[in-house]
């Protein structure tokens, strides 16, 4: 039986020969999405900024008349600026309000809206069914905000700790500045196309978080692998080395997860798409992040083979005798 | 590594088959097929976002159970002292700044007062409740401990919880979750409900229901002025009353409370046909009703709930049955839900509204429905995609999946977890991640072959060697997971939930599992090669 191979065998790609033009560009994207993130902002779903998301269907119609519901919504004295979005089928629609400012410390506001706008909505439409309301008081909305990133913050340095007993501290520094790019250009992208940005969101960060630390950690165990193998390579020729080693799991695990992922994407549930497009950019960010971002900080630290000489134990070398490697 | 002795099998599939088995009931759920009453039936919840129904989170006001207590404490040293023989005069009573303090009148009874105030300052419980000091010889200072305040704080949510849950089943909702969360607020969940609107109304209805006398003698001037006579205080019509817009004043003391029902109803008035509410008093509040309308007869009073005046209509004869009908331009729905409430008793503090997540019946199905589909597709690609890479050993990993699935569906099950709609991409990126394991494993053994390595020697060290990433990326993940549970809400911790259960079930399927399987067919066929 012949095998599908998706990478050749013994590649010997240069990787890091662009190290540094790729390390100058990722630099560059992080600052863009951070000041993308500074004036866009980011387009926060009701969960971060309050307000309600009302998601209905017109039953009895093909298409469900945006204009027109905007138009009566945004014409309730409380409402200002309402969002209107398909959602899903042709006949449902989004109804996205930002609490207003006068909301502040009024915890019912909220509920009061929604109630206003839904009954608005059924007066004029009798073929009018309410799917879902999503309504988040401005108190329980800055919780939100503060656990976010809170656990943004929290995973991350909590990872790269673990990378740092794990490997060494170079280490650990890289794959926190290698999730730092990839947690950045989320970010930035949520930013410039104006996603809606909601706790889904932050959980598919940390799902990229993991992940992206994943080809980080497979690349770092193949170059620590190799440091104790070849002392005397010099370090980007053993980088090149390591990731052309690891090229076909880095390219498979990223195509299963990929293909996996997409008929999601495409088909799944409507409330499920903000999440799954999150996750699927996140893959192509942090596969690349784990090479040229994690890549030249090692370099540049000073990592070599000595920092794991000492680690060899009795049993590393029993092994390595027993391979007839000496 | 490759050595597999009989027990250590039994054990691995032993393993497998408890979970899958727990994965049954779940799976015939989705199907015409009924699973058998005589085994154990460990399901899946589904989330609300996928089952349909309504989340609310509650707050209540705490500084509204500080403002309580203190009033209640002001008509307890006064009727206290007031019943005390012989009796003790007080007088520039202040209840600023969350304190009581008064003046006595003579200094003599002072020692006398603190004695008979004891019982209050102590409280029944453990903590003592109030701090009580004398200042200037004359006067006495009641100041709230934290501890009381807290331990207050605490009483109170626990009987509004109790009230909540009342009047929730008095509306014949099935199975609806209550639960107290943090110090303040109370999280309602009830599947199936598509239109919390009278839900909320009910929760949001304090009723806490006041009988006040009418202060007659305030001018209506000073009362549309809002300005009330020593000892009275003003009170708002109801919105939708015939004076709505008018205020009434009423004496702040001597009033009864309708906290001590045995029942009420909604019913007609027999003259007007009106809806009206027409309660019980138990023992207690019958008799004490009874000696204020006797005391009373001929004078008007005024039927307050929550801060607002229904109606105010006068004792004609003294009622002693223990029952009265409470009229206030009720509809039969606003009589009805009244009722409810105040059969379920008064909330001890206002609650507010200020979270809702309702998703109608249908979203959920239709969600449940493409996020299935989704998965199908997706894991039989990756199955292709496996297979057509690594020949037997794609086979080996997309058994090792589909048992993976099984397993994570079954341990949710065991622990009684609950699958939200991100929970179903947890599934879907846990299928593509879990085969991450195997690629390792697979990519690692074509190496070793290629250096020459004997097949059972690179079989081995292809497990031995990719082991240590594969540990440390799912430590990684696993610490990933965790924080995302503990600070994420509701459907996120679906999400979290099945990340983290599915990083167990993923290595023991896709490195433990194949590995027992290709260490068996090594043994029984002894390759001289493989295709990798």
């Amino acid at each position: 039986m012949k095998l599908l191979k998706l990478v050749p065998d013994d590649t010997n790609i240069k990787f890091l020969k662009w190290g540094v033009p790729f390390f100058i560009t990722g630099m560059a994207l992080i600052v863009a999405s951070w000041a993308l993130v500074a004036v866009n902002g980011l387009n926060y779903g009701v969960d971060f900024a309050g307000g309600q998301e009302i998601r209905v269907t017109f039953v009895g119609e093909a298409e469900a008349p945006v204009a027109e519901i905007r138009e009566t919504v945004d014409a309730l004295p409380t409402v200002d600026n309402p969002v209107i979005q398909r959602f899903g089928e042709p006949n449902q629609v989004s109804i996205r309000v930002a609490l207003p400012a006068e909301a502040e410390g009024d915890p019912e506001f909220a509920n009061r809206m929604t109630e206003e706008i839904t009954a608005t909505l059924q007066a004029e439409h009798s073929d009018l069914r309410i799917d879902g309301v999503d309504s988040v008081s401005g108190k329980v909305s800055g919780e939100f905000r503060n656990d976010a990133a809170f656990a943004l913050i929290a995973a991350m340095l909590a990872v790269a700790l673990y990378i740092w007993v794990r490997f060494e501290w170079q280490f650990g520094v890289g794959a926190l500045f290698a999730l730092f790019h990839d947690v950045s250009l989320t970010l930035g992208m949520f930013a410039l196309f104006q996603l809606e940005f909601s706790l889904q969101i932050i959980a598919a960060i940390l799902a990229i978080i993991g992940y992206s630390l994943n080809d980080t950690i497979v690349i770092y165990d193949r170059i620590r692998e190799n440091l104790k193998k070849y002392r005397k390579m010099p370090l980007p020729e053993l980088l090149d080395l390591s990731v052309n080693e690891t090229l076909a799991r880095t390219v498979m695990t990223s195509l299963t997860l990929l293909i996996a992922l997409l008929p999601l994407l495409l088909i799944g549930p409507a409330s499920l798409f903000g999440l799954v497009a999150a996750i699927t950019l996140g893959l192509f960010v942090g596969s690349y992040s784990s090479v040229y971002m994690a890549g030249p900080l090692l370099i540049w630290m000073g990592v070599n083979s000595k920092s794991f000489v000492p680690e060899e134990t009795a049993t590393d070398k029993q092994d390595r005798a027993a391979r007839g490697e000496v | 590594m490759l050595d597999f002795p009989t027990w250590k099998k039994t054990w691995l599939w032993l393993i497998a088959a408890v979970a899958i088995f727990a994965a049954l009931p779940s799976l015939f759920a989705t199907t015409d097929l009924r699973w058998p009453e005589a085994l154990p039936e460990p399901t899946v919840n589904l989330g609300l976002d996928l089952a349909g129904g309504s989340h609310i989170l509650l707050e209540a006001e705490a500084d509204q159970v500080a403002a309580q207590r203190l009033q209640n404490m002001e008509e307890g040293v006064r009727t206290v002292l007031e019943d005390a023989e012989p009796r003790i005069r007080i007088g520039d009573v202040s209840t600023a700044d969350g304190r009581m303090s008064f003046m006595i009148d003579d200094a003599s009874d002072v020692d006398r007062a603190r004695e008979l105030l004891m019982p209050l300052v102590n409280g029944a419980g453990m903590v003592r409740e109030w701090d009580l000091t004398v200042i200037d010889e004359t006067r006495l200072v009641l100041t709230p401990t934290e501890a009381g305040t807290e331990q207050a704080v605490t009483d109170a949510m626990d009987s509004a919880t109790e009230v909540v849950r009342r009047r929730i089943d008095a509306l014949g909702t099935r199975e609806p979750t209550i639960i107290r969360q943090g110090d303040t607020r109370i999280v309602v969940q009830v599947p199936g409900l598509d239109n919390p609107d009278q839900l909320k109304e009910l929760l949001g209805q304090t009723a806490k229901l006041e009988f006040k006398m009418v202060d007659e003698t305030a001018l209506p001037t000073d009362v549309a002025q809002g300005i009330a006579p020593p000892g009275s205080q003003i009170f708002p019509y109801v919105e939708g009353s015939a004076q709505e817009g008018t205020s009434v004043a009423v004496r702040r003391l001597g009033g009864i409370r309708g906290d001590s029902l045995v029942g009420s109803q909604q019913s007609f008035d027999p003259q007007t046909n009106e809806p009206v509410v027409t309660i019980q008093f138990d023992q207690q509040g019958g008799a004490r009703f009874a000696k204020l309308s006797t005391e009373n007869v001929g004078k008007l009073f005024a039927i307050i709930l929550d801060g607002e005046v229904l109606s105010t209509p006068s004792f004609n004869e003294p009622i002693l049955g223990g029952s009265a009908q409470i009229s206030g331009s009720f509809t039969t729905e606003s009589a009805n839900n009244l009722s409810i409430s105040l059969r379920s008793g008064a909330l001890p503090v206002d609650l507010a509204v200020i979270e809702e997540r309702t998703v109608g019946p249908d979203l959920g199905a239709d969600s449940i429905r493409r996020g299935m589909l989704a998965m199908m597709i997706g894991s039989l690609a990756v199955v292709v995609l496996m297979i057509a890479t690594y020949g037997r050993f794609g086979i080996y990993a997309a058994a090792a999946l589909v048992i993976n699935v099984l397993m994570l569906l079954g341990i949710m099950a065991w622990l009684n977890t609950t699958l939200t709609l991100p929970g179903i991409a947890g599934f879907v990126l846990t299928i593509g991640a879990a085969v991450d394991a195997n690629v390792l494993i697979n990519e690692r053994i074509r190496e070793e072959r290629k250096r020459g390595r004997r097949v059972v020697a690179a079989v081995e060290n292809g497990y031995k060697e990719a082991s240590r990433a594969i540990y440390d990326a799912n430590i990684t993940n696993f610490i990933a997971g965790v924080l995302l549970f503990l600070f994420g809400s509701g459907p996120i911790r679906g999400f979290a939930i099945v990340l983290v259960v599915g990083l167990f079930t993923s290595v023991f399927t896709a490195v433990t599992l194949t590995r027992m399987w290709v260490a068996g067919w090594l043994r029984k066929n002894r390759p001289s090669d493989i295709t990798l």
